[in-house]
């Protein structure tokens, strides 16, 4: 695997196999001290639970701590306060009825979780979607990544006690807000995907908007940047905690924006070009240094990349439809309905009956903001999916916390979760 | 390219039955060689991540329950399925923690659904449920409106009655 070389902002040396906190271990050990200590001073081991309704846990995860002083020596998260039972629903609806429940696993980023399942569902019935769809649905899930990079950029800024950031990414997302809610005629949970395309064409307003998201972005993260790269609390908080070497990130099965920042390039993206992404020019952002602020500069960086895809995108709009021509399998359009029988026939057996997919099992995966999120399904032949699993980065991401919390401090666990960037809506299904 | 015929030609008495998942050549071994073969996917095969596994309910089958792990290998920018099954009586595969320990959580979680259990797994306890929860609910025998009075709402001895909540299992 070949590690590229990243132009490395902060000017730091790549990851090295020294523990975090060698240096001022050292510093504390070699001073003179003239009292005398017990050689276990503190003689107990204290057991700390965090959660679940803990501000820096974005969310409703439980984290048992075990202590000796203020350093953790082991931790174990305690998952299922979110559970819904997303996978069991599934199987009790056809494959349409399940596109807005998607909208609630990773609430942070919905357009990207209804592609994702969309997809699945398209390569189950072998559907071909029209290039216009496959563009608006990069601009869509881009569009969502910066959404949900900005908030996990916040949110750490804001764990280590820089509110201001916090703010100023909240804005640039409500900005996000009102685009989504132009193109998609709603603000959170868009449910905007179709199997076979999508509910509406993406208008000339709502192009004009992106534009002046896209040309008032620079500005936006350059604050941001201004405020966080040079601040010397931030990098102190963040740098060399929370550090993930790249083969037990690999182990632990961390995808997305926490294994990029591990060293390791590997982006669904690039690797297996889904939708039209072989066509575009982005870089897949990579960070030797696998702490927490490598973690954040990969996200930081990933966000220009997202915004030079979309630009590429609404540059290169193609035009023509955006739902596939095929009426076993893709709803019809209100007007048709209305006005011809076999379209009103084709709609009520497919909101009824669903698509009678082909028999078999299928899995397609996204690069999502978090990592990789991709649907396995496995069809009886009906209209309704035998069995749907939901395979969420988050939850696979929280997996390696454990790992890297041991030895830290207590005050770096915040910013440890907050770099993993878990969403618990996502993490329970 | 990788197939699973590569893994016969040095290991002949090897059996498997190859399944299609999508475009992604998958197997099914069986619960004696998984182990082995798994490690040698990752070992000489380059499978070096393991990005989900998922357990599901074949119900009037005869092997009822199948364990599907979904590996890639970064290097060839591929992707393959192996998968196990076992029966009802007698729910039990092994674990490939020791090879993958990305497969903690995702085994938990199957654990925990479907009711499979991994022998040789470092924690093997529930991942969403309540430990106490007596039934595996991604089993197409359970309800989906679930068991009334199955999950019990916190009870405290010394708690007011007139602010406590009789369960009714909903």
């Amino acid at each position: 695997m070949s590690f590229t070389e990243e132009e490395v902002i902060l000017d730091r040396p790549a990851f090295q196999e020294v523990p975090p906190r060698q240096k001022i271990l050292d510093a504390l050990m070699s001073k003179d001290t003239t009292v005398s200590l017990d050689e276990d001073a503190l003689e107990h081991e204290m057991v700390l639970n965090m959660g679940p309704q803990h501000p820096a846990t974005h969310g409703v995860l439980r984290v048992l701590l075990r202590l000796d002083g203020e350093t953790v020596i082991n931790a174990e998260c305690e998952l299922g306060y979110l559970h819904r039972g997303y996978e069991k629903l599934a199987e009790n609806m056809t494959y349409h009825e399940f596109i807005p429940h998607t909208d609630r696993l990773d609430y942070i980023s919905p357009v990207a979780n209804n592609i994702a399942y969309v997809m699945a569902v398209e390569k189950l019935l072998k559907l071909e979607i029209p290039r216009r769809a496959q563009y608006i649905r990069v601009i869509c899930a881009e569009l969502a990544r910066i959404s949900s990079h900005l908030m996990a950029m916040g949110a750490l800024a804001m764990d280590v006690g820089a509110l201001t950031v916090f703010v100023w990414a909240l804005r640039e997302r409500e900005k996000l807000y009102d685009i989504f809610d132009v193109v998609t005629g709603v603000r959170f949970t868009v449910s905007y995907m179709r199997i076979g395309g999508m509910a509406q064409d993406l208008e000339e307003q709502g192009i004009k908007m992106i534009r002046a998201f896209l040309d008032g972005l620079p500005e936006a993260i350059g604050e941001i940047a201004a405020m966080l790269h040079k601040n010397r609390i931030f990098i102190e908080r963040t740098a060399s905690i929370g550090i993930m070497p790249p083969d037990e990130a690999l182990d632990m099965g961390w995808t997305g924006p926490n294994l990029r920042g591990s060293g390791i390039p590997a982006d669904l993206r690039r690797d297996n070009p889904y939708l039209v992404y072989n066509e575009l020019d982005f870089d897949v952002i990579t960070r030797q240094e696998c702490d927490v602020l490598a973690r954040y500069m990969v996200r930081f960086e990933e966000i220009k990349q997202s915004a030079k895809i979309v630009r590429q995108c609404i540059d290169n709009l193609p035009n023509g439809d955006v739902w596939a021509h095929d009426a076993k399998k893709v709803l019809p359009r209100k007007g048709e309905i209305y006005s011809n029988m076999e379209e009103l026939i084709n709609d009520f057996m497919l909101v009824n009956f669903g698509q009678a997919a082909p028999l078999g099992e299928v899995y397609s995966g996204i690069e999502a903001a978090k990592g990789e999120l991709g649907w396995y399904l496995i069809s009886n032949g009906t209209g309704f999916p035998w069995r749907s699993k939901i395979r969420s980065p988050s939850f696979v991401n929280l997996q390696g916390l454990a790992r890297i919390l041991e030895g830290s401090m207590i005050s770096d666990i915040v910013a440890i979760i907050g770099s993993i960037d878990p969403i618990m809506g996502e993490a329970d299904k | 390219m990788f197939s699973f015929s590569q893994l016969q030609e040095r290991q002949p008495e090897l059996q498997f039955e190859p399944v299609a998942v999508g475009d992604d050549p998958g197997a099914i071994f069986s619960r004696d060689q998984i182990f082995a073969v798994a490690r040698r996917l990752k070992d000489e095969f380059g499978f070096v991540q393991m990005i989900d596994a998922l357990a599901h309910d074949r119900m009037e089958r005869k092997e009822r329950f199948e364990v599907t792990y979904n590996l890639r290998n970064h290097r060839t920018k591929e992707r393959i399925f192996i998968k196990v099954r076992c029966d009802e009586r007698d729910p039990h595969v092994p674990s490939l923690v020791p090879i993958w320990s990305g497969a903690n959580w995702h085994e938990r979680e199957a654990y925990d659904m479907i009711g499979v259990v991994f022998d040789g797994h470092p924690d093997m306890r529930r991942m969403y449920m309540p430990e106490d929860f007596e039934y595996y609910p991604l089993r197409k025998d359970f309800p989906l409106m679930g068991v009334p009075g199955s999950i019990p709402l916190p009870h405290h001895e010394d708690a007011d009655p007139r602010f406590t909540v009789a369960d009714r299992g909903e």
